[in-house]
This record gives C-alpha cells, structure tokens and sequence, in this order.
C-alpha cells in the first residue's frame, strides 16, 4: 500500500508546501508589535506541546493500520483483547499531563495578555517606566469606515492610524451600529467593537513600517472595505503626521459626526484638525444629536428606579454625579457581561 | 393460545437454544408516553429559563422609563396567583377522580380547573392592556420587553393548556377513561403542574422582587 | 382602487413581484435548472405510478427505516445546495482581487456564506446524523419502533419543511446576509429590514420543533425499549452516543428557540431584547446563540464517534477497546459540552479570569476525546483490518480530525484567539473537525449501514474514489486556510487586495474542485450499485460480519424488524449469538402490533410552513389561518384513536419463511 512512488509524491508534496510557507508573510508569527508577539509565541508553543500527542497518535495510526491489515497474517490477533488498565491509565493520563501545562499556560497568559491590562514592558528586553503615558487613541467603528479621535492632540482622522514606535497606546473603541471587530495583526490581537459600550485595547508597536487594520466581525454590505493603514513611526513623523491632521480644513462637530455615521464604502482618508469635546463619550453613550438622553444619565436613573420605594422616589432630585459613582462594574458575573457597558 | 403454540413451535425449532436468544412471549415494551412528555417539559422549562435569564439581565434596563415598582399591582397579581393555584388543586382532584375512575367527576373538576386558568388569563390580559394604554407596551424598554415575554409565554402556555382542556374534556366524554385518555389527563396534570411552578419563579422574581426593591 | 391596493397589501404583506430574482442571471439559472429537474422528476413519478405509492410508503410511513432513509435523502439533496453555494464562493475568493470584483456582488456573495453555513450544519448534517440515528438505533436495540412513531413521521417532514423554506428564499426573496448565527444588531430590523433574516428565523424554528422531538423521541425509546437483557451498558456504543447526542438536543434546542423568538419580537414587535437603544443587549443575543451553537456542534460529532467505534470494532474483527471509558468519556463530553460556550466570542471583551476559565474547560474536553482516539487505535491494535470504505474513511478520519481537534485547542487559549479569531485559521479548523469528523463519520456510515437498508452493498470502487477525492481535496481546500489565517487574513470578506494571497486561494479552490469530484464518485456510486445491485446483492442480512443486533435482521428488515424480540447476554449481542451458535427461530410467529401509517405529520408540517410563510412576508392573514388551521388539525388528530394494526401471523410467516429459503439458498 505505501510504495516508493507514493513516499516520493509525499516527499515533493512536502518540499514544495514547505518553499511555499517560507515565502508567505505570516504576519501572526512575525509581527511587529510586542502583545501581537507574545501571541504568535503562545499560538508556536501550544502548537508545539500539543504535537508531542498529535504526531504519536497520527503515526501509531498509519502504523497500525498496515501493520495489523487482513493480508498481515503474521501479526498477532487478539480478537477479545479489549481491556488494559494500564493503557487506560496512560490514555487519560497523558492528554491530562498536556492538558495541565497548557491550562497553566493559558490561565497565565490569559491575565498577562488582557487587553484592559496596561503594559509593562515596551518589549521583551525593556520594561516601561512607570511615568510612561500611554498615548489615548479612540476608536469608532461606523458603516463602513474606521474613525480615529486623538483626544490627547484634538484631531481626527478617517481610515489611518499612526502611533509612535515604543509609545504603549491605550484605545477605547466603540461602534455606531454593529458589532465589528478592531484587528490590526501586526499590533496586538482584535478586541470587539460594539455600540453603546467601550472596551479597551493596550497595544505598542516596536517596529516602524505601514500595517494592515480592519474589522474582523463581518458588520454589512461594505464589511470588506473596511480596511485601514496603520503606520509606526518615529517621534519626528509622527509630529508631522499630526500636523497633517491640524493643516485640514474639516473640524469634526456632531453634525460632521452625524454625515460621517451614514452608511458609505471605500472610504478616502480624511482629517479633521479639532474634535467636538466629549464626542467619543456621546457616542459611547448614543447621545451625538441634540435632545437625545445619554446612556449615561439614564441609568442612574434606572439605579434609582430599582432601588428607592416610590414615595423617596418622587421626592428626591437624582443627582448624576452622585450615581455615577453606583455605575462602575463590579466582579459579579452578571456585571461581567456589562462591564463594557457605560464606561466613560 | 397463540403463546403456547408458540412456546412448542419455538421448542420444535432449537429447543433451550431459540428460548435462550428469543422472547416468545411476545415482548410489549414499556410506555414511554409520560417519560416523553417529561423530557419536553424539561424542554419546555429550558425556555423558561432562557426567558428568566433574558429577564435577569435585562430586568433593570428601564431606558429612563417606569420600572416594575412603579406599574406593578400586587393585590391583583395575588388574585391572579390564587387562581392559578387553586387551578392546580383541582386538577389533582381531576386525578384522584379519574384513578377513581368516576367520569362526571373528572369532567366537573377539569371545567373548574378550565375556569379558574381562564380567570388567570384575563386577569393577565386585563393587566397587558392597561400597561400598553399607558404606553408602558414591551417596546418601551428591555425591561418591559422581557417582562412581556416572560409573562406572557407563561399566560400563552396555560392558555394552550386550555385548549388541551377543553379537547380532552370532549374526548373523555366521547371515550371515557380508556388508557390513552388517563395518559393525556396525566399528560396535562404535568404540564399544568409545570406552568404553577413557573408561575411561582414569575411572581416571585419578577413581581415580589420587582415591587418591593 | 385604493382599497383594492389595501385588500392587496393585507394578504400579500411585502410580497411583491420584486421579490423574485428576475434580475440575477445566476439564479435564473439555477431556478431554470431546478424546474426542469423538478418537471422530469414529476414526469417520472407520473409514468411509474409512483404517486400512490410515494404516498402510501413513504410520505405517510411511520416506519423509522423510511424515515431515516427520508432523512439521509434530504441531507444529501440539501449537501448539493450547500455544497454548491462552497463552489461559489471559492471560485469567488480566488478571483477578487484589485481591481477584479469577481462575479458575485456582495449582496450576493453575503448570502451566500450565511446560507452555506447555515444549511451545512441544520439541513445537511443534522438530517444525516438524525436520519441514522433513526434508522440504526431501534434495531441495535432489538425494539420494532421509536418510542413516537407518528412524532417521528412529524419531526421529518418539520426538518424537511425548514429546508424547504430556505430553498424558497433562493427564488423568492432572499436570504439573510448575517453569517449562520445571525449575530444582533446586523441582524435587527434595523440593519436587516428585508426578508431575508426572517426567512433565517423561520426555517430554523420550523426545523427546530422537529430535531426537539425527535430528541425526545430517541431518549424515550432507548430509555424504554430495549430488548431484554441489554442493560444500558451493554448496549451498542453507537446507541450510547445517539443517547448523548439526544440528550444534548433536548437540552440546546429550547434555547435557540428562545433565543430565535426574542429577535423575532426585536423584529416584529419592536422589542429591546438587543437593540442598541432602550435598554437592550446584542451580547445576550451572542451568549444564549452559543449557549445553543456549542452543544450543536458536540451534537453531530458525537454520533460520527458512535459509527467510528462500530466501523473500526466490525472490521478490525475485535471488540471494541475500553468500552467503559468510551461510555464515560461520551458522557463526559456530553457534560462539558456546556461548559464551553464562551471560547466563541474571546474577544468580546469579557475579562481574563472569564476567559481563562472557559478556554481551560475547552482544553478539558479534549481529554475524553483523545482517550476515543486512543480507544480506537487499540482496537485496530492485534486486529484483523479490512480495508471495506468504512474502514477508510475511519482511517483518515483518525488522521484529520486529530489535526483539527488540535487547532481548536490551541484556538481555546484566549491570547491565541485574540490573533486568530474569525481568521480563516478558524474557518479552516471547524472545517477540519466537522468535514474530518462529521462528515467522514456519515460516509463511513451510510457505507456502513446501507446494504442493510437497501439489501445491497454500495460498490466499492467508486466508494474509494470518492473517499480518496474527499480526503485530498479536503487537504488541498482547508490547509491554505491556515496560511491563510496566520497571514491576517479574516473571513466573510469578499475582496481582496493583496496579491500575495491570491495563490493560497486557488489552491483552496482546486481542493473544492476535488471535493467536487468527490461528491460525484458518490453519486455515480448510488447509480452504478444500484444498476449492479444483483451482483452486491446482501443475501445473509450480515454482509460485513457485524457484531450488534441489527445484522441479525434479513437486508432490508421486515416492517416489524425481529418477529421475536431477542434477548441480550453481552455488549456485541449478535457477535455474541454468533459465538454461542444461535439458532433462527422459523416457526411459531405471532401477530405483531404496529402503528398506521398517517399523513397527519406531513400536513402539520406543511400548515406551519405556510405560517411560516406568511410570517417572513408579513402575510398576516395567511399566518393567521395557517396558525389557527394548524392548531384545529392537531386537534382532530388527537381525536383519532384508531391508530394501530396487528400485522397477521399468517403474514409474518411468509416474511419469515421467505428469509429462511433465502438463507438456505445463500448456503
């Protein structure tokens, strides 16, 4: 059943998959961004771990297979041979022993690599200083193009992001309708976006050079479209790439916001040289037009519908500053689901 | 009579042997209707529990509108409760009597039990109207969505049980208490017994924890 | 005039003459081929005089051996659709890039994925898994029926009618472009105010009451019927996973009931389960969809173990190894399989302890797993192996899937996930265990199984070819997809701009083309067996030297399947009669008890799809008849008592008289 010819076949099917993978840019395994980094060693390290079973189990079967075939008469038959302790022992136990380094692993690098954490380090060989700012970058995933706010910098820019090498940045990323997924491989892992709440995404990029950003959750009819470039540069162009964003003519108002959040595809690049104040926190909390009450307001106003009798209810003038402090998450595992939820 | 010709025919054929790999006796399995309707209800209150969860985490999201406090009537969800339980304890009566097998009884007891779920039901839908009149409906707020839709999957079930009622009523009246029949009653006493017990997670939950936050 | 208009609009609702694909040469097309396939089939029917008989056997049967063969049928017809809308894509992806758009505009593109999905895994492979479950259970059992028969009949023609729904909104209307899970608020009425997520909603709530019952179909006739002397652990390991996988039905499909109907209020009523304002929450919606999604998928793999542990032990010619930690293990998954759900959506913000949590439980599962494996290594181990299909597609099934099963666990640890979660590295892996597991299981099953339904083996060298092709083409098709995925590149896209990918796509294309071929060398495997059936014929009932109860029935079994009920002394039951010289009994047959046939099944169906129906187009006058006539026809047939009929002795006898000279021809 195996002859030569068929090794053979093997053999250059192999060279030739292997010329083709040393070609491709596998941008997971060689990225440029410390997070993405630990990441792609997490993904060889599993892969590696769990082909100590894999490769055993695949060959014991193809060994099996011809060596105990019908025509095989040489071989031992043990036609009621169907217990062992022993082997059941090893069979258990050995995935069980793969199974607890990889659950350390991941229990581990779970922690190290959440995306709410703040760095620590800028890359394997550098810690970060403790009076390191991270850079603020707000994020808004809208139909079907990417809105980046630089609250820090009072500017905007459609469909291009840049950050300084070695700087960590700190987004917070939002939707305006659906849910999508904020991905740039070469950076960090994706985190989703989703309307009327804020997660958050720590990230730093070590290398110079243009990457490629997009939505990782299919969200519409221009889903495909929705690509970005991301760019790391030095301190110097990142300057001149903000001054860019303030030389333009477009300031982005709510009523700017409000064109802008209108389904459109292929987006150019656009940049907007001022942000109406609080704009990502509106939008977080579905209150860019006028009269519209904000997400935020209403739940204390909620909290003080569920938790006062009726006659302190009426009598008492809810105060948001007061609530907002009852607003913050806590471990709960309901609260888990909500944490996203009304974040400022 | 045929058993026997069997049991010699079987013996003719392969003696110890065929007896030993064959039941002549004709096996008649088990019925398996009450398990069956058993592992639907346990369905059945998987959609429940979805219903609640919905309700669990959607219950405080009152979108700056009224919360359970402020439209809740405790004193008519209590008559409402009382109806539905009261409902259940007659229809264990439909079950003694029918194990009595005292057909007029059954009957009378099942057009009670019918009456008092109706009562349940208006009440509830007299409860509905009236908040959407307010323009408290289930699109006001998640809350009042998963109010609705917990309540009112509750209050369609046991009006569907009505219907059931009403049906087995006639087909007891046209039949008797024949084995199938005494299946379906006990069919309905689980599933009646079912809703009473969701019904209590409902008033508990939503209307008790709801009013008196 | 206008209230012609109004009369107009409140019966057809938005169903307009817009709503047929009029404009799209694709679907004309393919409409154009369905009806002359249709018309020919008519034609067919009509000068065989077949109409009775499809009737009278089969549509109205209650038989579980029809029924599963319906099923498997439908699987298969649907697998052609599904298969097709895979093509497409493929032959799409490799195409689209710069300034080329491919052929397929992404309002076409969109349904497409979402339909595939869709149908692959609700109206292929659930068919197929449901449909041998049905067939093979109650045999292996020693028991004459399901537990429901009439709810059998009913839950196959509600599957049918689900598809049957989402083959209408190819023509009339279309379908959703959410992807197969149809995540909120895309999903919403607001996003997606046309048809076609409704048509989504409606298949699958149809479809859905059908697999629900008959879950609570199987459990009760293993729980209940089987043959005496088989206590539960010396059952067939094929009825201890259909047992599992029952179980996990029972227990999943009420929430995607639940959480169908909470969007379908979102839609329809105006509700706030997850709509962006006003209180709701689309991650609920993400939660309760795979609180369903993860046990359904532990739904069709279990079952493929089960023909696995039966094909390898049957033809190895060896007991199964470690029965009892296979029973424990299958349980086990059972239970895990709950435990898992939130490794779907990692990057959904939920927090590291969270997804530590459930990324750990996901690597549990594949503990129990690998001991299946391992499990039936051992058996092939000292074993006799014929090389029959089944034994092949074991074989690479064996190979495959473990290289799958690793990639899902090394999606299960949350920072891995973070780079590659909705890449094409997931898509390849879920292909990799649900082609490599499930549909390998079902080949090797039908291969399996089908002289048993049908009295004849399928032919053999076509059955290779068509494995060979599968196995190939599935390499070719989904190990690029890997590449792929660990390049960036995400899924549901259908436009690309660098170049560099392009030669990974047509790689996956030519693997589709492969997998084409394959399907083929099936279909000209059913044609040449049956044309050469004479010469495969399966004369003893046994044709593979089997070992459980359903080889000591007569190919196809007789209506009543054992005219006496055998009784059971050890796990491998007729291996077991076989060894301690069993002797057929051949006279002294009784009369036997058996249910009608009914139509009632398939007009329920047929009333909740014309509910459904007028739901999707907002047909509320037809909605409302279609619902109030389906509850009045329930009604009536509840009152009909007289379901039952005792096949004579007199006949039994023949049947049985029949075998025998059968057998003594054979030798």
């Amino acid at each position: 059943m195996v002859s030569s010819r068929a090794i053979g076949y093997l053999l250059a099917l192999s060279l030739s998959c292997t010329t083709m993978l040393a070609g491709c840019d596998m941008v997971l395994l060689r990225p440029s961004g410390y997070v993405a980094a630990q990441q792609g060693q997490l993904v060889v390290i599993s892969t590696l771990l769990m082909l100590l079973i894999i490769v055993p189990v695949i060959a014991l079967t193809l060994v099996f297979a011809w060596r105990y075939r019908e025509s095989n008469t040489s071989a031992p038959y043990t036609p009621e041979w169907d217990h062992s302790i022993q082997l059941e022992l090893l069979i258990w136990a050995a995935p069980l022993l793969i199974i607890i380094a990889l659950g350390a692993l991941t229990w581990i690098g779970t922690h190290t690599l959440d995306p709410y954490r703040p760095l620590t380090r800028i890359d394997s060989s550098r810690p970060l200083s403790f009076e390191a700012e991270p850079l603020n970058i707000e994020v808004v995933a809208l139909d079907w193009k990417w809105l980046f706010i630089y609250p820090d910098h009072g500017i905007a820019v459609v469909n291009e992001l840049a950050a300084p090498v070695d700087i960590p940045i700190r987004f917070k990323i939002t939707a305006s309708s659906v849910m999508n997924s904020f991905f740039i491989p070469a950076l960090a892992g994706q985190i989703y976006a989703m309307p009327s709440m804020a997660t958050t995404l720590h990230a730093i990029i070590n290398r110079p050079g243009e990457f490629e950003g997009f939505s990782a959750n299919y969200s519409g009819a221009g889903f495909s479209d929705m690509r970005f470039k991301f760019r790391g540069v030095n301190a110097g162009e990142f300057d001149r790439w903000l001054q860019k964003a303030k030389a333009s003519k477009d300031e982005l108002t709510r009523d700017a916001y409000l064109e802008l959040e209108k389904p459109s595809e292929r987006e150019p690049v656009r940049r907007y040289r001022a942000v109406a104040p609080d704009l990502f926190d509106a939008v977080v909390n579905r209150c860019v037009e006028q009269g519209k009450t904000c997400l935020r307001d209403m739940m204390p106003m909620d909290m003080h519908r569920a938790s006062r009798s009726p006659s302190v209810r009426d009598s008492v003038a809810w105060n948001p500053l007061d609530a907002a402090a009852v607003c913050t998450a806590d471990s709960s595992a309901i609260s888990a689901l909500l944490r996203n939820t009304y974040q400022d | 009579m045929a058993n026997a010709a069997a049991t010699v025919a079987l013996g003719a054929a392969g003696g110890a042997q065929a007896l030993r790999f064959y039941d002549s006796g004709g096996h008649h399995p088990e019925n398996a209707t009450l398990l069956g309707f058993w592992l639907y209800l346990m369905g059945d209150c998987l959609v429940f529990a979805c219903l609640f969860a919905a309700y669990g985490v959607l219950g405080r999201n009152y979108a700056g509108g009224p919360s359970g406090a402020d439209l809740f009537q405790l004193p008519l969800v209590a008559v409402n409760t009382s109806l539905l339980l009261l409902s259940s304890i007659t229809y264990g009566f439909v079950v003694i009597e029918m194990q009595r097998k005292r057909q007029g009884a059954t009957l009378a007891w099942l057009a009670l039990t019918g009456l008092l779920g109706a009562g349940f039901v208006g009440i509830e839908l007299h409860e509905f109207a009236n908040l959407i009149h307010e323009g408290n409906g289930p699109q006001r707020s998640a809350f009042l969505s998963s109010f609705f839709t917990l309540v009112g999957t509750h209050g369609l079930h046991v009006t569907f049980g009505i219907v059931w009622l009403l049906t087995l009523m006639a087909q007891v009246a046209r039949h008797g208490l024949i084995a199938a029949n005494r299946r379906r009653l006990m069919c309905l006493s689980m599933f009646w017994h079912f809703l009473d017990v969701i019904w209590i997670g409902v008033f508990t939950f939503v209307y008790l924890v709801g009013a008196l936050q | 005039m206008s209230e012609h208009a109004n009369l107009g609009k409140l019966v057809f609702g938005r169903l307009t003459w817009d709503a047929l694909p009029l404009h799209d040469p694709i679907l004309l097309a393919t409409f154009a081929a369905v009806a002359i396939g249709g018309m020919f089939i008519v034609a067919a029917l009509t000068y065989f005089r077949a109409w009775g008989p499809l009737w009278r056997d089969w549509i109205t049967s209650i038989d579980h051996k029809k029924i599963g063969v319906m099923y498997v049928i439908l699987g298969l017809v649907m697998l052609l659709r599904g298969f097709s809308d895979a093509v497409m894509m493929r032959a799409h992806q490799a195409i689209a890039f710069g300034d080329a758009m491919g052929y397929l505009p992404p309002h076409h593109y969109d349904q497409i994925f979402t339909a595939h999905g869709v149908i692959m895994v609700l109206f292929v492979a659930m068919p197929l898994v449901t449909g041998l479950m049905n067939f093979v259970v109650p045999l292996q059992i020693g028991a004459r029926d399901v537990a429901f028969p009439f709810l059998n009949n009913f839950s196959f023609w509600m599957t049918a009618c689900g598809a049957g729904l989402v083959m209408m909104s190819l023509f009339v209307g279309e379908f959703a472009r959410t992807g197969w899970l149809a995540y909120p608020p895309l999903s919403g009425i607001i996003a997606s105010p046309d048809v076609g997520v409704d048509y989504y909603i409606w298949s699958l709530q149809v479809a859905g009451i059908g697999t629900m019952l008959s879950g609570v179909n199987l459990i009760a006739t293993i729980i209940k019927m089987r043959a005496p002397g088989m206590s539960m652990m010396k059952m067939p390991i094929f009825t201890w996973t259909a047992l599992c996988t029952n179980v996990l039905i029972v227990a999943a499909f009420p929430v995607l009931t639940a959480v169908l109907a909470l969007l379908s209020l979102d839609r329809y009523v105006g509700t706030n389960f997850f709509t962006n304002d006003l209180g709701g929450n689309p991650m609920m919606y993400v939660n309760l969809i795979w609180i369903w999604g993860h046990p359904e998928v532990y739904i069709l793999i279990l079952p493929a173990f089960g023909i696995f542990s039966e094909v390898v032990s049957t033809f190895s010619g060896k007991r199964l190894f470690g029965y009892t930690s296979m029973v424990y293990a299958t349980v086990v998954i059972t239970i895990l399989s709950y435990l898992v759900w939130l490794h779907h959506f990692f990057t959904m913000g939920s927090g590291a302890s969270v997804n530590a949590f459930f990324g750990i439980t996901t690597m549990i599962i594949s503990i129990p797993t690998g001991a299946k494996i391992f499990n039936w290594l051992f058996t092939m181990y000292r074993g006799r192996i014929r090389f029959e299909v089944p034994m092949l597609w074991t074989v690479s099934f064996m190979v495959t899937f473990v290289i799958g099963g690793m990639t899902g666990v090394l999606l299960a640890v949350p920072p891995a996930d973070f780079v590659l979660h909705n890449s094409l590295f997931l898509v390849a892996h879920f292909h990799n265990v649900i082609i490599g597991g499930v549909l390998f299981g079902l080949m090797a099953g039908i291969t399996y199984w089908f002289p048993k339904a049908f009295g004849y083996k399928l032919d053999p060298f076509w059955g290779k070819c068509s494995f060979w092709f599968w196995t190939i083409g599935f390499y070719f098709a989904f190990m690029p997809l890997y590449v792929l995925g660990l390049m960036g590149v995400t899924r549901r896209l259908s436009h690309f701009d660098d170049a560099s990918l392009q030669i990974w796509f047509q790689i996956a294309a030519l693997g589709a083309f492969l997998i084409l071929l394959g399907i083929l060398s099936f279909i000209i495997q059913l044609v040449v067996s049956f044309r050469r059936r004479a010469s495969l014929t399966d004369t003893t009932g046994d044709p593979w030297n089997g070992r459980t109860l359903e080889w000591s029935t007569s190919s196809p079994p007789p209506v009543y399947n054992f005219a006496f009920t055998p009784i059971v002394h050890d796990t491998d039951a007729w291996y077991d009669m076989k060894q301690r010289g069993h002797i057929r009994p051949v006279a002294g047959f009784v009369p036997i008890h058996v249910p009608k046939n009914t139509g009632a099944g398939f007009v329920l169906a047929v009333l909740s799809t014309i509910c459904a129906f007028g739901l999707i187009w907002h047909m509320w006058p037809v909605a409302a008849a279609g619902f109030v006539t389906l509850i009045v026809a329930t009604i009536i047939h509840t009152f009909n008592y007289d379901r039952e009929f005792y096949i004579s002795s007199e006949a039994v006898v023949r049947t049985e008289d029949a075998r025998t000279q059968l057998l003594a021809s054979h030798g």
